[in-house]
């Protein structure tokens, strides 16, 4: 069972109190009736499933109720870290991450 | 039956306690502090059960978790049955109960063992895939007969009496095992002030120091593991858990411990102070550091009948005589590869029973156990190995021959020894389990012979089961392991004086596994690898040559390390010879995945208090005291109970929903609407919100009036429905499907946190705070009317939708008018705690109108009825809005694209042949299609068949007077009139027309009077 921190609560709590919502950063086209079918699929349907870093979405809903992002190693289940939404991971997939494994 | 093989003196068993128990039906005694498996040796039982397979007879092997054979099924009673219990793990106590799991009809007569010699060599691995899986229409016939054969235990047939705990606990530092080395780690952890949880599965905690030869501070080692647990007991930030196993080790240092609170005191949990005790608890630990402190497991060496009663490792010889006083023979012979192993004939020499001879894999053996050995003149057969055993039901001699270990063969004369027990030890396998819970990989070790855990961050592997099992070594290790845990999770650790143990000096051991036969594997008697799953060597060749080459399809193949075993004793061995015959070494064949539990766990533990009322909440409405005493029968809609229907004296279900529907369509009829969803939207953009949340226009609702919304995905599927009401200018009040209610309220915050936090909106669930009472029919103005004097209700003033904030029965409340029957409709709101008063009310104003309470099933009748979806029923996440025929419900001409829009322009949700709603009326009126019936076009069945839809709902309209359906068929609109086929399981194919999914009041006149 993960132990997770919510950059919101600031705190780590346990992975029953959050859900997974998928592939994080994940933008709606700003114009969607000016995207091809093709774009607009991509944006519903395609989505990375890494092994190694992955960036996420959970949601913190038996707490705050409040979504954020967390850089997610795939193998190793290790969290390097969560952010909220709107922010810039500083690890990213590619780059060494002995930076965020220090955390 | 005396206890033939106990020692007049020394062990830790308590000879003034003792205990009478029963195995098999027959009747024996013990002592205080003896295991179950120590009891049954001291009275001489050879035999304790019959092998999975060959029904071969089998004796105790080990003394700890990694006992293959006696598997024993437990308990008294019927409630207190439980099966796979190790004998070797359960604590003796008086009137224990016990029984053999496999042989029938007795372990010493079994007919399965008549069947298992003969039937043995025409079951190879592999034996049930390639026999049995062909036709698979007689598998569950196979299956009955082979499982009955190979019993592994039964469930008790009544419940559970006992009680189980969960208990969520954090620490510093967890200590899993409480050896040398996690003893002088906990207490060097501990004396630093940091939380320190120390478990060990044994019933005593000191592991190897309660039957060591070595002295600790010049006593016993075992005073010097009472003296640590003395003081640990002293700190109050340490717990000290004994009879806990970790069985499972998870991310991010989270370890389940299964703590057994009463099994050593009686089967069933016993009462203290007029009160049940829990029975086991599972401490779920979240800790900072964990020190692996798990030790070794002993392996046996593979020869040729190495099951036969009389067989052990050489550890288990000497923890039975040095801290039971049981010495399980009369004359020992011992095999072994390393000097460690000499401990077991020293024992037994001690105890005063002949050693017929130290057979020591390699040439030259030398270090002080052999020296002690040679001292007291007992004969050492160097360079040579046990390669085959006698005897049926207990080892009557065994033959001896040097052996080429790296030629693999047998290198000189046969010499056969009389004896009754034979001990081995081909090495010591550190137990990697937990480590290896994790996904780390063990990594091999060349020095040590075996495989030490991968890495895990914040996991710190001590003494044995890292290749420093030497008393002198692992408490050094665990000492200076426990102050960096400790230091680590921020405490200063004082540092720990180690007790003063002299070196014991050791030769290197040799690397053996199989043992050599003068036959090939193939030929020679069977060589048993894994008796638990009688995997033998010859299976895992065969394996190999039949293209199994990864160790994991060798394990699948052949059974090795399966179910409660997990490969405790057997994996290396096994993984050795499967190297032999692949000609690769051990590291490269690799290790299969060990998996939680490290030993079984009974159901109860896992469950915990979650089970009868706990185990799923259940929701209730504010009126469901009334529905209980008014006879309702409850629907679980996810997990509320909502009443289902009324019945009246005998009524069946069909008679009282016709009646229910009858009472509503020419009267009046009240549901309890208070499960749907009801969430608050708030904020000066909420308005623009619910555009872009729901697929219609929300711009002009103005306040006092309610619209009925439809919500989409992204992808354009219909996800959830409900009527929104315009409270204020920033103010909705949204309802959502009883069922949706909580996914919805998460997509909105969503979509508002991640996509467009810039609008000013807030959400909230009040889904309890009101209750909803729908009174629909021709009579529910005039009953409302009754009981509200501050709202108008004349039709041209509170029109269809609009709703209106007044008195009801005197309380403040919120009347909608909306309707999910197509008949004049009012939605009364309360603060829950006032619902009981008004419906109580409506009932004593409704007598005259005959008010009629109606459930679930009417309501899903008269709403199917006007053709009105229910989300999840007519839908599945594939239906477009305009699949539902609801295009009048999309605003393709708001400015933003809301959600859903875009994808109803792709060319797959504009394909004219998709899956539309329909109506169908059965050609025989009184036949309700099945929901879920397929639909095709043709009459005449034909494989394969195109299947163009099926039924979504289906009822007998009293109102109609004959059955309907709604469904789903492809390019249904276009259909209309057209019949279509249901074929039917039973070979019947109903007719249906294709009509209008709108049955009654198509044009919705009463509705609106």
């Amino acid at each position: 069972m993960l132990h997770i921190y919510c950059p919101h609560c600031a705190e780590y709590r346990e992975e029953e109190e959050f859900r997974p919502k998928g592939e994080a950063h994940i933008a709606r086209p700003v114009a969607p009736e000016a995207a091809s079918d093709e774009e607009w699929g991509t944006y519903l349907f395609f989505r990375k499933n890494p092994r190694g870093l992955h960036h996420e979405l959970w949601y913190h809903a038996a707490g705050c109720r409040k979504f954020f992002n967390a850089t997610r190693d795939t193998v190793s289940y290790q969290i390097l870290e969560t952010y909220k939404v709107g922010q810039k991971p500083s690890v990213v997939a590619g780059q060494s991450s002995n930076k965020g494994a220090a955390k | 039956m005396s206890q033939q093989n106990r020692l007049g003196t020394g062990g830790r068993i308590d000879r003034s306690r003792p205990l009478r128990f029963t195995f098999n039906g027959v009747d024996y005694q013990g002592f205080a502090g003896d295991t179950l498996a120590s009891a049954l040796l001291a009275n001489g039982v050879d035999v304790v059960n019959r092998s999975f397979k060959y029904s071969r007879p089998r004796g105790i092997v080990a003394a700890g978790a990694e006992e293959p054979n006696a598997i024993v099924q437990l308990g008294a009673s019927e409630a207190a049955q439980v099966p796979n219990v190790r004998a070797t793990q359960q604590a003796l106590y008086g009137g224990l109960v016990a029984a053999s799991t496999n042989g029938w009809p007795n372990v010493d007569r079994d007919l399965m063992g008549v069947i298992g010699s003969v039937g043995g060599k025409f079951m190879p691995p592999g034996f049930y895939y390639k026999t049995f899986m062909a036709p698979a229409s007689l598998w569950p016939k196979y299956e009955k007969y082979i499982r009955k054969a190979a019993g592994l235990g039964r469930v008790p047939k009544e419940a559970d009496p006992d009680i189980y705990d969960h208990i969520n606990r954090h620490c510093d530092v967890l200590v899993i095992g409480a050896g040398p080395a996690g003893l002088a780690a906990a207490l060097a952890a501990a004396r630093s002030g940091a939380r320190v949880i120390l478990c060990d599965e044994q019933e005593e905690m000191g592991g190897s120091l309660l039957d060591s030869r070595e002295l600790v501070d010049g006593r016993p080692a075992s005073a010097w593991a009472a003296a640590v647990l003395a003081e640990l007991a002293t700190l109050p930030e340490v717990l000290v858990l004994p009879r806990t196993t970790a069985n499972g080790y998870h991310d991010h240092n989270f370890v389940t411990l299964h703590e057994r609170r009463t099994e050593h005191l009686a089967d069933l949990a016993p009462s203290l102070n007029g009160r049940r005790q829990v029975r086991a608890r599972m401490h779920r630990v979240r800790a900072g550091e964990v020190i692996l402190a798990t030790g070794t497991h002993e392996r046996p060496l593979v020869f040729s009948n190495n099951d036969v009663p009389g067989n052990l490792v050489a550890g288990a010889v000497s923890t039975y005589i040095r801290r039971y006083a049981v010495v399980p023979g009369r004359r020992l012979v011992l095999s072994t590869a390393n000097d460690h192993a000499y401990r077991a004939a020293l024992d037994w020499h001690d105890a005063g029973r002949e050693v017929v001879a130290i057979v020591d894999a390699r040439e030259h053996p030398e270090g002080d156990l052999v020296n002690e050995a040679r001292a007291r003149n007992i004969r050492i057969i160097p360079g040579s190995a046990v390669i085959e055993a006698q005897g049926k039901k207990r080892v009557s001699a065994v033959q001896v021959a040097r052996i080429d270990i790296g030629g693999f063969k047998v290198a000189g004369r046969v010499e056969t020894l009389a004896c009754d027990t034979i001990a081995t030890s081909g090495g010591y396998s550190p137990v990697v389990h937990l480590a290896a819970h994790t996904g780390a990989r063990p990594e091999w070790r060349d020095d040590i012979l075996g495989f030490v855990p991968g890495k895990v961050p914040g996991m710190t592997p001590v003494g044995g089961v890292h290749g420093k099992g030497a008393l002198i070594e692992a408490l050094a290790d665990g000492a200076a392991a426990g102050t960096a845990a400790a230091q680590r999770t921020g405490f200063t650790a004082p540092a720990v004086e180690l007790p003063k143990v002299a070196k014991v000096r050791e030769g290197k051991a040799a690397a053996l596994y199989q043992v050599p036969h003068v036959k090939p594997a193939m030929r020679a008697p069977k060589q048993f690898v894994d008796p638990q799953n009688d995997v033998t060597a010859a299976g895992i060749e065969l394996a190999t040559r039949e293209g199994f080459e990864s160790i994991e399809h060798v394990k699948r193949y052949t059974g090795m390390g399966f179910g409660t075993d997990q490969g405790k004793l057997g994996n290396i061995n096994g993984m050795a010879i499967a190297a032999r015959c692949l000609k690769q070494t051990i590291p490269q064949t690799g290790t299969t995945v060990f998996r939680p539990n490290y030993t079984p766990v009974t159901f109860g533990a896992i469950a915990g208090r979650n089970c009868r009322e706990f185990f799923d909440p259940r929701r209730f409405t504010a009126l469901h005291a009334w529905h209980v005493e008014h006879g309702a029968k409850f629907e679980e809609v996810g997990q509320w109970m909502r009443p289902w229907y009324f019945p009246r004296g005998n009524e069946s279900m069909h008679e009282a929903v016709q009646r229910e529907c009858r009472a509503v369509r020419e009267s009046v009829g009240i549901l309890d609407a208070s499960t749907l969803g009801k969430i608050e939207i708030q904020g000066k953009d909420a308005r623009e919100f619910l555009n872009r949340l729901y697929t219609n226009a929300w711009t002009k609702l103005d306040v006092g009036k309610c619209r009925y919304g439809l919500m989409c995905k992204d992808d354009g599927m219909v996800m959830d429905d409900g009527v929104t009401a315009c409270i204020a200018e920033n103010h909705f009040h949204m309802t959502t499907t009883t069922g949706g209610a909580a996914a919805v309220l998460d997509w909105m915050e969503l979509w508002h946190q991640t996509e467009w936090p810039e609008l000013e909106v807030y959400f909230n669930s009040v889904t309890d705070h009101w209750a909803a009472m729908a009174i629909n029919g021709p009579n529910a103005r005039k009953l409302l009317a009754e009981l509200t004097d501050d709202i108008d209700l004349s039709g041209e003033n509170f029109k269809f939708m609009d709703w209106r904030a007044g008195t009801v029965a005197g309380v403040p409340a919120r009347v909608y008018r909306i309707s999910f029957t197509g008949e004049l409709s009012f939605e009364i709101n309360v603060q829950a705690n006032h619902a009981l008063h008004v419906w109580q009310a409506l009932f004593d104003k409704g007598e005259k109108y005959g008010l009629t309470p109606y459930g679930t099933e009417t309501m899903h009748v008269l709403r199917a009825e006007k053709g009105f979806i229910i989300v999840g029923q007519e839908t599945d996440g594939s239906m477009t809005p305009e699949d539902l025929g609801m295009q009048w419900c999309v605003g393709y001409k708001k400015p933003f694209s809301w959600i859903g829009r875009r994808a109803l322009t792709r060319p797959d949700t504009k394909r004219e042949d998709r899956k539309q709603l329909v109506g169908l009326k059965p050609l025989d009126p009184q036949l309700v299609l099945d929901e879920g019936a397929q639909i095709v076009l043709e009459k005449e069945i034909r494989i394969p068949m195109p299947m163009v839809g099926h039924v979504t709902s289906s009822y007998f309209s009293p109102t109609l007077g004959h059955a309907f359906a709604l469904a789903v068929v492809k390019g249904g609109s276009q259909r209309m009139g057209q019949t279509v086929y249901l074929p039917m399981a039973d070979g019947r194919v109903h007719a249906a027309e294709v009509v209008s999914p709108v049955f009654y009041d198509a044009e919705g006149a009463r509705q609106h009077v």
